[in-house]
């Protein structure tokens, strides 16, 4: 297990080095001038240049990849191009907002989605089942823009029973930092309720058609107790998997989730680098997100020596 | 006395009376038992025999309540367990029954316990569904049952997942979840046919011995009347949801009139080899020289675990002859059959096909050598692909091999007349057929290569045996037609003394034992082939003998 796990991180590394290559030309290779950019639009092609030569743009394209990976190894990311800041003091400051709104959107796409899928198998072919799953087809198909602004319209500005955007950090109170997380999170989880409902659902079903279901019910065990113990636990494997899946997607919806309702997170952050062609920013973000995708991987690998001692690594 | 009906006190534990179950609608009949009745004392053991589709399933389940009860509804007749009528009590108090008075074995004790929790867990579960002890008096209770039923060692295997045994352990296991509560009625549904002979034996010895302490009334479902020999008091026949002929096992086996339950009893292949003439003529064409097959690695620090699955394995077979390979699960015939197929590869030795050394080739070298050599598996549910026709399945490999289509067609509609099949059925799905009929749809399918050698790897296992004897017949029938060198794999020591001309015994990926079939059933030298001769169930009666004499 240990020889694994060392394995598995080791093989982070060519995952990172790949990511930085193309992360690196992708940025440099797309329209698109940050110096022009700062200049702004009364700037000569001469400032222009001294901005580039000041920013670095001017070395070749491979000594500026060498400088910039010489840097991360010692721990610097470098500087924004716009704010006068480090890139990491940046993530720092934004972190937060987007890890408490991606955690809590995964956590209630579970505790919504894994009863609801573990039910409709239970039930297969039934008004419910088939409700669940109707709904799930929509839930796919509707992107997270339009539930979000469907939910502000409704929720916020008909009922007024959220407010319409914002964040509050749970510093200030754990209460207000809930009540304006909840709207964002309810808009991005459902299309994971979706998928791990449905997911739930065909796993359940599955495990089902089993022996040892039949004889758990042999051993005189109620139905509650034959799903839980018996079905749902031999059904996990692929659920978790989903799982991970989902919150290695949740990172495209954050971005869009963020900019709906105005979360000062690493989404809106990521946008408006882009926007900008902050380099630097741009290329940490995408580094971080990549490691952060490894990890939950490796995680999720371990997790399923948990549910099942018959996978050893 | 075995054909005592009643117990001592004059009740029976359990009371069927004209049982009608019904089937879902569009299904091939409207119940799936009919007017069934069976009673069973405490202290009896009744065998209820049939073949697949008999209702003998059904009827166990439906005494414990578990079929879907919208798909196998009991619309008449009534069930009694200690004079309760289980038909008409709550599902609460049916859930009660469940364990505590009733509990059953299953089949596959590969797949009827739980993966993921451990065995003393499952064990435990029982007593806390229908005790109130501490979890102090669960562990030790649950150390109690495992030592009854002889596992050894239970306070280490206590904490062990089901993986980590062997067939015969884990059926111990069910056994000891049934007997946990010292049940009245035990409901054993095919509990050794997925086991060794040797653990068959093991586990029939244990359900009798338990029985005999317990006093038990035993439900125990076959579809083996060897099985049924060593353990039935009574024997009730059942076929298509009827019940056909009913009495004490003396009777059943030896005197019944029932034309029914005399072809089931001469279907058993006799363990008496017929009289073959040896084949001496030619050279071998199929032969193996020291092949060797080692499975998994030891790892990054030797720690891994390592199987020899075939070491030193010498055979040969000839044109138009029978070698039958048996052993026991873990023996190694069926990596010898995939080593020669090439499905996976040797690590030594050599494979001759016709002379040609194949066990080195690459997959594009050994390709040429394909339809030389073809297979046909054990499980014909599985082994044909759902999604095309028969005559798809059938035609595809000589069309690899550059037969053309109508010219492959033409072969597959006459093979189809070969294995007794009519034309026509090339057009259809497999589901479309039984069990039977799609294994020669699979002997077909490798007959259209016109192989010369044909590999049967445990293929008439998984049949009923009205259905084994003929499947058994139709092999024999093409190896003399097409002068095919057939090497036979079985764990069936009864089917391999009617077809194979040689016989070779493996155990644990060795050879240790070869020779004409007669005269190593006669005369075995190896003690492991005595042992699994002694483990044949039912080999005092010779079933053949027993009706026709």
């Amino acid at each position: 297990m240990l020889t694994y796990l060392i394995k598995r991180v080791l093989s982070v590394i060519p995952v990172l080095i790949v990511v930085a290559v193309i992360v690196f030309l992708m940025l440099r290779l797309t329209p698109g001038d940050p110096a022009a950019i700062i200049a702004g639009d009364a700037a000569t092609s001469q400032d222009i240049a001294q901005i580039r030569d000041k920013l670095g743009l001017e070395e070749p394209m491979v000594i500026q990849f060498g400088i910039w990976v010489g840097n991360m190894l010692t721990g610097d990311f470098g500087d924004s191009f716009y704010y006068k800041r480090t890139v990491s003091s940046m993530i720092a400051d934004r972190v937060g907002p987007t890890v408490a709104l991606a955690t809590f959107t995964i956590i209630l796409a579970c505790i919504v989605a894994i009863p609801l899928g573990t039910i409709a198998a239970y039930k297969q072919g039934s008004w419910l089942d088939r409700a669940v799953m109707g709904m799930s087809v929509i839930g796919f198909s509707v992107p997270v823009f339009v539930i979000g602004y469907m939910m502000i319209y409704l929720f916020a500005v008909k009922l007024d029973w959220f407010p319409v955007q914002g964040y509050q950090p749970i510093a200030d109170g754990i209460g207000g930092f809930l009540y304006r997380l909840v709207m964002p999170s309810a808009a991005l989880s459902i299309i994971f309720i979706a998928l791990i409902a449905r997911m739930t659902r065909t796993s359940v079903l599955e495990v089902l058609n089993e022996d040892y279901i039949r004889t758990a019910r042999a051993k005189g065990l109620e139905e509650s107790k034959v799903m839980t113990r018996h079905a749902l636990r031999n059904a996990a494997v692929p659920i978790v998997t989903v799982i991970g899946f989902a919150i290695a997607i949740l990172i495209g919806g954050v971005v869009v989730t963020e900019s709906v309702f105005v979360i000062p997170g690493l989404g809106t952050l990521t946008l408006d680098a882009i926007q900008g062609r902050d380099y630097p920013t741009v290329q940490a973000l995408i580094m971080l997100f990549s490691v952060v995708y490894v990890l939950i991987n490796l995680v999720i690998d371990v997790i399923y020596t948990l549910l099942d001692p018959r996978i050893r690594y | 006395m075995a054909n005592s009906t009643k117990s001592k006190n004059g009740e029976n534990v359990l009371e069927i009376k004209n049982l009608t179950v019904s089937l879902p609608k569009g299904a091939d009949r409207e119940f799936a038992i009919e007017d069934v009745s069976i009673s069973i004392g405490v202290g009896e053991i009744v065998c209820i025999v049939g073949e697949s589709g008999s209702g003998k399933s059904v009827t166990a389940q439906t005494v414990m309540g578990l079929n879907p009860p919208d798909q196998l509804k009991p619309v008449a007749g009534s069930i009694h367990l200690n004079n309760e009528s289980i038909l008409d009590v709550s599902q609460e108090r049916l859930r009660q029954l469940r364990g505590e008075r009733m509990a059953m074995i299953f089949q596959e004790p590969m797949t009827a316990l739980n993966p993921v929790m451990t065995v003393g867990d499952q064990i435990a579960e029982m007593l806390e569904i229908h005790t109130n002890m501490s979890s102090g008096e669960r562990y030790k209770k649950v150390l109690e049952v495992m030592e009854d039923v002889n596992l050894p060692d239970p306070k280490k295997m206590i904490d062990s997942y089901p993986h980590q045994l062997s067939g015969g352990q884990r059926q111990r296991i069910m056994i000891a979840i049934a007997l946990a509560l010292e049940p009245d009625l035990l409901i054993a549904d095919e509990p050794t046919t997925a086991l060794d002979v040797t653990t068959q034996a093991q586990i029939l010895d244990l359900i009798k011995d338990i029985q005999k302490r317990h006093g038990t009334a035993v439900m125990f479902i076959t579809h083996d009347f060897g099985v049924v020999a060593e353990i039935a008091d009574r024997v009730i026949v059942m076929r298509n949801g009827h019940v056909v002929e009913h009495g004490t096992v003396d009777y059943v086996l030896s005197e019944s009139t029932e034309p029914y339950t005399r072809m089931l009893i001469s279907s058993v292949p006799s363990l008496t080899p017929p009289k073959r003439e040896p084949i001496i003529k030619g050279e071998p064409i199929l032969e193996t020289r020291g092949l060797e097959k080692i499975y998994g690695s030891l790892g990054l620090f030797g720690r891994g675990r390592v199987v020899h699955a075939a070491n030193q394995v010498k055979l040969e077979v000839r044109r138009g002859e029978t070698l039958g390979v048996v052993g026991e699960s873990g023996s190694g015939k069926s990596t010898v059959a995939r080593c020669i197929v090439r499905l996976v590869d040797p690590n030594g030795g050599e494979v001759l096909i016709d002379g040609n050394d194949i066990a080195g080739l690459s997959q594009k070298g050994i390709r040429p050598f394909r339809k030389d050599v073809q297979i046909v598996f054990q499980d014909p549910y599985r082994s044909l692909n759902p999604r095309r026709t028969v005559g798809q399945s059938i035609i595809e490999g000589p069309m690899n091999f550059k037969v053309s289509k109508s010219e492959a067609i033409d072969r597959a509609a006459e093979l189809m007349r070969v294995v007794g099949l009519s034309p026509d059925a090339l057009d259809r799905f497999p589901h479309q057929f039984s069990g039977g009929q799609r294994q020669r749809i699979c002997i077909a399918r490798a007959l259209a290569m016109e192989p010369e050698i044909l590999i049967a790897d445990e293929a008439v296992s998984a049949l009923d045996v009205s259905v084994q004897a003929q499947v058994l017949e139709l092999l024999d029938q093409v190896r003399q037609e097409f002068d095919l060198a057939v090497l036979f794999i079985t764990h069936d020591l009864r089917v391999a003394a009617q077809i194979c001309d040689r016989i070779m015994v493996m155990k644990l990926g060795e050879v240790v034992e070869e020779g004409p079939t007669a005269s190593v059933y006669a005369d075995p030298q190896h003690e492991y082939t005595k042992l699994l001769l002694d483990a044949a169930p039912g080999r005092e009666v010779d079933f053949t003998a027993a009706v026709t004499g």
